[in-house]
């Protein structure tokens, strides 16, 4: 559509309910922080998926590279102890 | 007129408001400058419909000759219609479609606002419910408004040009009459006179944030609340109603 290239992508976060962690749900154009919030609220949360929303520039965002997976999540996977499963778990504890 | 009538009229004029206006915005649906904006124009066109579909139903129930909301909305001409013509006219431009938007909503906030507390439990159901809808109607207009008559020279025009061309529509918006007045004294309306000086207010601090300037004193059109449309009310009925009308009592 015209005028596309002229609005700038906003990453969109949707908290479904109070104290629950926020979500990447996709991204909008927008030319600021409050039409990208009002966009994600209309394109995200019609349904009423959500309770909170939160809207990010995408060039604010650093990510990883797939470069960088080896030295990032490599070293984790031969150190067994740092996995939770060794522990007995204490009776009376609730387990998730 | 039985002591119904009146009442059923009132509600006849807050449905077509919403039902012609969710009309306009919804020939939007595919043609948005933006897809964003494409979603949000038709999900306001959907809320208005819906507040449409709900006032009409009432009004029909009112009228108690077995009509129902489809019947009032598909199998009346435009000179049975009841809206005020500024709903009416052809959507324009995106800025012109936005500046009616805010000046129609705005509006609409006071009475839906006024008329949570009617004494018809569904009128007052209905609004409570239209209220929150209506505050986002308005604060997503608002907020392209000023983006648009604070953007560029073009945009700062046309949406200045809108607002010129649809200042003369509002007026009609706060006028009252004996019916309506009948009704107030029953607290079955919301006063349309008493909704100018809050609107007002509100009108004038976005214009001033857009950076826009209200057009002075002009002739007010009128006619709507009649069934004195425009040309352009017949025109839009005519697709509107297209289906029903050549396909009595289609379902799908």
């Amino acid at each position: 559509m015209p005028g596309d290239t002229a609005h700038r992508l906003w990453e969109v976060f949707t908290q479904p309910e109070g104290g629950k962690p926020f979500e990447h749900a996709g991204s909008v154009h927008a030319a600021d922080a409050e039409m990208a919030l009002q966009h994600a609220r209309d394109v995200y949360t019609r349904r009423g998926e959500a309770v909170n929303i939160w809207v990010v520039p995408s060039s604010a965002i650093t990510a990883s590279t797939p470069g960088d997976a080896g030295p990032f999540f490599e070293p984790g996977n031969d150190k067994p102890y740092r996995h939770p499963q060794f522990y007995k778990v204490p009776s009376g504890v609730r387990v998730f | 007129m039985t002591s119904a009538a009146p009442f059923c009229e009132y509600l006849l004029r807050l449905g077509d408001d919403r039902l012609v206006l969710g009309h306009r915005l919804s020939e939007w649906c595919g043609h948005g400058p933006i897809l964003e904006e494409d979603i949000a124009l038709a999900n306001i066109a959907l809320d208005l419909v819906g507040q449409a579909n709900l006032l009409l139903g009432r009004a029909a129930a009112v009228e108690g000759k077995g009509r129902d909301a489809d019947a009032l909305a598909f199998l009346r001409d435009s000179r049975e219609y009841r809206n005020a013509l500024i709903v009416e006219l052809p959507r324009g431009d995106f800025g012109f479609t936005i500046v009616r938007q805010f000046l129609f909503s705005t509006y609409a906030l006071h009475q839906w606002e006024a008329l949570a507390s009617c004494a018809d439990a569904d009128l007052a159901g209905i609004a409570a419910r239209a209220v929150k809808e209506t505050r986002y109607h308005v604060r997503h207009s608002a907020e392209w408004l000023v983006r648009l008559g604070d953007g560029t020279d073009e945009s700062h025009a046309r949406v200045q040009d809108a607002l010129d061309e649809l200042w003369r529509f509002t007026g009609e918006l706060f006028l009252t009459d004996e019916l309506e007045q009948g009704l107030v004294r029953r607290a079955l309306a919301a006063d349309s006179s008493t909704l100018e000086a809050p609107w007002r207010r509100d009108v004038e601090e976005v214009v001033r944030r857009a950076t826009l300037r209200l057009p002075g004193d002009v002739y007010w059109q009128r006619g709507g609340r009649d069934g004195i449309h425009t040309e352009h009310l017949g025109l839009m009925l005519a697709e509107m109603q297209v289906l029903p009308r050549t396909y009595p009592g289609a379902r799908w």
